[in-house]
């Protein structure tokens, strides 16, 4: 049966990938380079993930060192015979075991794209959905000119924008200072940069860093960039409240402590008309999730992420998990995990056919893995969630971006009955919206765990549903004539 | 004040935000092109009626959901189009 614009057929491949950033990209490439037939799908219009964003709408692109990297992966991806399919939202995976006897298990994939929906088979499915971004609220955050950081990133290098004209940068990590920079650069005035981050913290990280020299120097630049311009540069500061009627219109800093919870101290304000905030990045997870692979928790690496073997297999057979996704750890070392998958893959098909070692291959990557750990290591504990900072998150102050619930409605509920945060969520809509959780998932487990004094692994996440992302029925079915849909005879009396 | 635009469209065509013309840059991201006409509050959370903007713009958050032509669209992943009808009233 085929209704309208949604394609019945399922189409079928060796590999599907979900996510064309750095991690998903090279695994494609490198699996199709492999002899497999490779499908690769994004939601974005191009591939390049976050990190390596292609401009879009007439942008031209900054033209600097990461639009080129970004330039030739998608110039590699569209050589190679991966089939990419952009603009492609990935709404439902199952896993499927032939009920015939007949065939290999494998995985099934919808996406919704431009001409609706798509149905894809392959026994093996590599996952590479990257990271979100964390903030953890605070009065405001809701209001309109309240962006992420890694959001700022994008309109900067992918969309020619600037937020607004007098913005307050504020969060931690090293993408605050390469925003501030990259502000300042194009002509904004940046009012102050506020980092959770003590100075100390980042001297403590300074002989990761210098084992990477041009990132070193890069990040030397930044900082001298955001202090040339006037920027108040304020370590140990974090953001007290947005305020405006119907944007922002004024964010008010102030001092904290080593945790990240508020302290005593002076308050500073200003008139600012954009607030870039940003406090690390969180897995987006959800696929793993949902096929119920096991997970683990890691405050380090961006809260919970699919448990891997040396081959980025998860709990289930067939399943691989790279990239942020399976824990945030950067670009270099996605690039480099999809290429590893890529040669498993490649290496698993080879075996079935001509049996061939793929050691010397594997062992050169993982070789090149070992040493870009110990940056992204660095840089991991700067972005960690800061339980202190949870924890001071006022009464009054909405967690729940999609469904404005608040710190209170959520421990009240924690108080009353709910044991567990699939109970939470039913009992106050907390992850319910149309962000499916996440942006309040991270920080309500963690307000759980801590009122009910268990550690992160008891409380665990949501239970992984579809859709994955929201679609409306209509995109599903598409347009469609009832004349067309097959009447079944009616049952015999 | 509206968002700074980085570099010069090439065209700009005519789109109907809420019933009135707007003259938006062809091509660019709805909520981009919105930001730099000065719209930056594209809804209301349903609950509160609160003003919300694009916030994540990397498709995941759903705050810049509003209706294109009749359907609901994320306006950090729809390009702007000459004559497309956009209504700031958010999730139903």
């Amino acid at each position: 049966m085929n209704l309208g614009a949604g394609r019945a057929d399922i189409e079928r491949a060796d590999v599907i990938v979900i996510g064309a950033g750095p991690a998903g990209a090279e695994a494609a490439i490198t699996a199709a380079e492999g002899g497999l037939r490779v499908l690769v799908l994004d939601e974005q219009g191009a591939a390049g993930g976050q990190v390596w964003r292609a401009p879009v709408g007439g942008f031209p692109g900054k033209g600097d060192a990461e639009a080129a990297a970004g330039a030739a992966l998608r110039e590699r991806l569209s050589a190679s015979s991966a089939r990419a399919l952009f603009a492609h939202r990935v709404w439902s995976v199952v896993r499927e075991t032939p009920v015939d006897g007949g065939g290999a298990p494998g995985f099934r994939v919808d996406a919704v794209g431009p001409e609706g929906n798509l149905s894809l088979r392959a026994p093996h499915l590599v996952v590479a959905t990257g990271a979100h971004e964390r903030v953890v609220p605070f009065p405001g955050w809701t209001l309109p000119g309240v962006i992420g950081l890694a959001a700022a990133t994008i309109l900067l290098k992918s969309h020619g924008l600037a937020p607004g004209r007098r913005v307050v940068m504020a969060g931690c990590g090293p993408l605050l200072v390469a925003v501030a920079a990259g502000l300042v650069g194009a002509g904004v005035e940046v009012l102050a940069v506020a980092d959770l981050a003590r100075r100390r913290d980042w001297l403590a990280r300074l002989p990761a860093v210098l084992g990477r020299p041009a990132l070193a120097v890069r990040g030397a630049a930044w900082s001298v960039r955001a202090t040339l311009s006037g920027a108040r540069l304020l370590p140990a500061h974090g953001v007290r409240r947005a305020e405006g009627r119907d944007g922002v219109e004024r964010v008010v800093l102030g001092p904290v402590d080593a945790s990240g919870a508020a302290r005593a101290g002076a308050e500073t304000v200003f008139e600012a008309d954009a607030l870039v905030v940003g406090h690390g990045l969180t897995t987006a997870c959800e696929v793993t999730r949902m096929l119920r692979a096991d997970h683990r928790f890691s405050r380090l690496q961006g809260g919970w992420m699919p448990q891997v073997d040396e081959h980025f297999e998860t709990t289930i057979p067939g399943l691989f998990a790279i990239g942020d996704g399976a824990g945030v750890r950067g670009q270099q070392i996605a690039s480099l995990a999809g290429r590893r998958v890529g040669l498993a893959l490649g290496a698993r098909a080879v075996s079935v056919r001509a049996p061939r070692s793929a050691t010397a291959d594997f062992q050169a990557v993982d070789r090149q893995l070992a040493r870009a750990r110990p940056f992204s290591d660095a840089m991991a504990g700067l972005m960690a969630q800061r339980a202190g900072q949870v924890a001071a998150i006022g009464a009054d102050t909405v967690v729940c971006r999609c469904e404005d619930v608040t710190r209170a409605e959520i421990d009240a509920a924690i108080d009353q009955s709910a044991g567990s945060i699939d109970q939470l969520k039913h009992l106050t809509r907390c992850g319910m919206g149309p962000c499916q959780g996440r942006y309040c998932g991270d920080t309500v487990q963690e307000l759980m765990a801590v009122r009910l004094r268990q550690p992160r692994e008891a409380v665990g996440q949501w239970t992984g549903r579809p859709p994955l992302r929201p679609v409306s029925l209509g995109e599903l079915v598409g347009s469609f004539s009832y004349d067309d849909i097959p009447i079944p005879k009616p049952a015999p009396l | 004040m509206s968002a700074l635009l980085l570099f010069r469209p090439t065209r700009v065509v005519s789109v109907s935000v809420d019933g009135k013309a707007c003259e938006l840059p062809e091509g660019m991201m709805l909520a981009t092109a919105l930001a730099s006409a000065g719209v930056r509050a594209l809804r209301t959370s349903p609950r509160a009626g609160a003003s919300r903007g694009a916030f994540c713009l990397m498709g995941a958050c759903q705050e810049c959901a509003i209706h294109v032509d009749g359907v609901l669209r994320q306006a950090c992943m729809t390009s702007v189009r000459a004559g497309m009808s956009v209504e700031l009233r958010g999730v139903p």
